[in-house]
């Protein structure tokens, strides 16, 4: 069958079942119910003073009686530091058991040291935000039995709500936590700041796991992840690299191209209507869109505006920002950086929130639909505005999903800020390998070649206009980049679709073939 | 103005992008002696299949004397950039030896000798107690630049960056260049991390009458471009000095008050000059 975007979608695929495709960003929602039934968290009972405690993560897992095809969940907090994954995956290969569902909110490069568990049968299927480095060349090429699953932030929820995830053993790492398990990420040697991804496994899942590198005095205060939902704590003496985990601040690039790509985004915020008192807004923490944050806050202090909230994953930028009074509030599910933190910490106007608040479209209003303006990147984006955030110029995986098209669906305002080609290859194109978000869910692309509004916005391209900012036809700069770069090869794939990219809502709006070696 | 080093792909591709009003292909000083040859075929291949489009396009040179300059300008000229750069030019007789060579390259080529605009390096002591007679030389000369970087060399200035050495320099050449109604761009700042610095010096170098300032990274444009772009308080204050002077005008009077302050014809020609800059049709007033 083909989707709403004219992607062919198989009706049912083995390892994952019956498939639903696309039919647009708010055809589900506007229903006003989640068709799905939820499924209802696990019953647990536990005598008053036992102990939760064990001396190894390896008796944890014991204690959990593992099994072939369960589903073991993390989340992504410790960055590029997490070694607890490797850790847990390489005791439950040891111990013999096969057939594993991984279930990570993210997987990163700092997880490569799993590829081998891919291949011999410990890990059967994925299901991630996003996959990176050699697991996610890995798994386009095929490594995996079963088709992996991408979904957004928000449709993770969904997910864990209506058992489509059905979690056995969430295996939650914190850098404080005391010995029933009401932990955080705030504070400790490690500290990671929100642990707002963790919350949902926590509540869902069959058994959970939290290990820590620091066990403080109970209570654990605060308390992201509460007692009554966790069985075993473990203090293990390191949960990863600190400096990966607790690294520093997050500086703005000082590489020119993205520079002037935020400013020209800058310029288009400041004259699109929606950079007015008390608005709320997101960035990334990457590159370009970091840096629109720069000039953002420096045409707010010469208008003298104040922001409402600043949603999503938090920067030290966004703290210095709360911190100088131009936002009243940040609602952050995941930090970036160390100083983000202590910020957490110490700022009641800092404020973490769980996945679900953040972005699960079912619920009576996550927090990314009150999203006045959200900047997001891209590795490809099409004449449709269709946006690619997963697969890179070779087919690979090699991107996240996030909350790219959740804050996309959710802002007044979404700019996809990219360069519209990298080396010889064309960002900026007529068709991209793979859709994660849905041109409708799109306002406006802001390269250093054009910008370029989406047609469905003509009252923006309007404002743009009447302040004497230049707006270019995509399908023009399309062809403007094929000039430059000439026409790129297609990417070689076999008939057999390794991956799905699940939309939000739970739809299927593209699939992911397999790539040949 | 922004210096792109000649031999640089990436650069040279993407060079019209960041919002300079100039890119400067150069095949001079940034360029290393064995990189010479490699520049000068990649800058002419830019020249001809890559858009500056809402760029003016100037070719740095290396200088007639060196064994690089008369193959530059063999190349290059052809191919007829907005204009081009002459290195390190010291007296009348050198700016009219090279601009002869140009008009003989051109001729060659059927090429007009008005096209393309030359813009003239001073960066010797000589070159600056010479300046005025070269500016005013040919018509083709459209803009005088000062070397800062060279210019202290030649001077034997051990201790450079504070500018001071330079002062009389930079004050001769702009003088020079207004005497002949001509542009005047200033050296280069060197600290690419001291924003701060190039502020200052850009805000002083605008005082003094400068057009422009070359810039050696993306970086350092914005801020460039703030300081010689008028404010929006300046635009109005320029817009309501031209228009109270129209008004005065169809009455006869030639100086009036404008907010209690003297406005006669010279301050009516700077908010003419600041409404230029701002690119605003006075007519639309």
């Amino acid at each position: 069958m083909k989707n709403i975007l004219q992607r062919e979608i198989p009706e049912e695929l083995e390892g994952i079942g019956k498939l639903e495709a696309f039919e647009g960003a708010f055809s589900k929602l506007k229903k006003g119910w989640m068709e799905e039934k939820t499924v209802p968290p696990p019953n647990k009972a536990k005598m008053p003073h036992s102990s939760k405690i064990c001396d190894t993560l390896r008796d944890a897992i014991l204690k959990t009686k593992p099994r072939n095809g369960m589903t073991v969940s993390f989340h992504h907090h410790l960055r590029g530091g997490d070694n607890l994954v490797y850790e847990a995956i390489k005791i439950l290969a040891d111990l013999g058991i096969k057939d594993i569902t991984l279930a990570a909110s993210s997987l990163t490069t700092a997880h490569d040291p799993i590829l081998p568990y891919f291949k011999d049968g410990t890990i059967t299927q994925v299901y991630a935000s996003g996959i990176r480095g050699e697991l996610g060349k890995a798994i386009a090429e095929g490594v995996l039995p079963k088709p992996f699953v991408i979904h957004s932030h928000g449709g993770r929820v969904r997910s864990v709500h209506t058992g489509k995830i059905k979690i056995d053993l969430a295996i939650l790492a914190a850098s404080a936590a005391d010995e029933e398990g009401n932990a955080t990420g705030a504070h400790g040697p490690s500290a990671f700041g929100s642990m707002g991804y963790a919350a949902i496994d926590s509540w869902y899942a069959k058994q959970v796991i939290v290990v820590t590198d620091n066990i403080v005095d109970y209570p654990c205060v605060p308390q992201s992840i509460t007692q009554n939902y966790i069985d075993y704590v473990v203090k293990v003496d390191s949960i990863g690299d600190p400096s990966k985990i607790a690294g520093g601040t997050t500086r703005i690039t000082k590489a020119p191209m993205d520079l002037q790509i935020a400013r020209l985004a800058a310029q288009v915020i400041e004259h699109s209507g929606e950079l007015k008192e008390g608005f709320s807004f997101q960035v990334g923490a990457g590159g370009a869109s970091l840096a629109v944050a720069k000039y953002i806050r420096k045409i707010m202090k010469q208008r003298s505006i104040k922001g409402s909230f600043i949603l999503g994953g938090v920067t030290s930028y966004g703290v210095d920002m709360l911190n100088e009074g131009l936002f009243r509030s940040i609602f952050d599910v995941q930090s970036f950086d160390a100083a983000v933190s202590s910020s957490l910490l110490d700022n009641q106007y800092h404020i973490e929130i769980p996945a679900g608040l953040y972005a699960n479209p079912f619920n009576c209003g996550c927090m990314t639909n009150k999203l006045d303006i959200v900047v997001l990147g891209a590795l490809e984006i099409d004449t449709n505005f269709n946006v690619n955030v997963i697969t890179g110029s070779e087919g690979y995986v090699r991107g996240a999903s996030g909350g790219h098209s959740d804050t996309a669906s959710g802002a007044n305002l979404t700019v996809v800020v990219c360069p519209s080609f990298r080396g010889r290859i064309p960002i900026v194109k007529k068709k991209v390998h793979t859709i994660v978000t849905p041109g409708e869910s799109i306002d406006v692309l802001v390269t250093e070649r054009g910008i370029c509004v989406n047609p469905q916005k003509p009252e923006l391209k309007a404002h743009l206009e009447a302040a004497g900012i230049k707006v270019k036809d995509i399908a023009v700069l399309a062809e403007e980049v094929e000039g430059i770069t000439g026409k790129a090869k297609p990417i070689e794939t076999t008939e057999r679709v390794v991956g799905i990219v699940e939309y939000r809502d739970g739809t299927v709006i593209d699939v992911i073939h397999q790539v040949k070696e | 103005m922004l210096y792109i080093p000649g031999n640089n792909p990436a650069m040279l591709q993407q060079g019209s992008v960041y919002g300079a009003d100039g890119v400067l292909l150069d095949l001079e000083d940034a360029v290393a002696l064995n990189q010479k040859d490699a520049a000068r075929i990649l800058v002419a291949h830019m020249l001809k299949y890559i858009s500056y489009e809402g760029c003016e396009v100037t070719v740095r040179v290396n200088h007639i004397d060196t064994p690089f300059g008369l193959e530059d300008l063999k190349q290059i000229v052809p191919l007829q950039p907005n204009a081009l750069r002459l290195p390190k030019v010291e007296t009348v007789d050198e700016i009219k030896r090279i601009l002869e060579l140009i008009e003989q390259i051109e001729d060659e080529h059927n090429l007009p000798h008005e096209h393309m605009k030359v813009h003239v390096m001073i960066e010797t002591a000589l070159g600056v107690q010479n300046v005025y007679d070269i500016a005013r030389y040919s018509p083709r000369i459209d803009a005088i630049s000062i070397g800062g970087q060279d210019l202290a060399a030649d001077m034997q200035l051990v201790k450079a960056n504070d500018g001071v050495g330079i002062d009389y320099a930079r004050k001769q050449i702009v003088m020079a260049a207004k005497a002949c109604k001509i542009d005047v761009f200033d050296t280069v700042f060197v600290d690419v991390e001291n924003e701060e610095g190039l502020r200052e010096e850009a805000e002083y170098i605008k005082k003094l009458g400068f057009t422009g300032k070359a810039i050696i990274n993306p970086r350092q444009i914005e801020v460039v471009n703030e300081v010689f772009t008028p404010t929006e308080l300046e635009i109005r204050k320029a817009a309501k000095i031209v228009k109270a002077f129209e008004r005065n005008k169809a009455e006869g009077i030639g100086v009036f008050a404008v907010d209690g302050k003297m406005v006669d014809a010279p301050v009516v020609q700077r908010a003419l000059r600041v409404l230029e800059m701002a690119d605003i049709d006075v007519e639309s007033l």
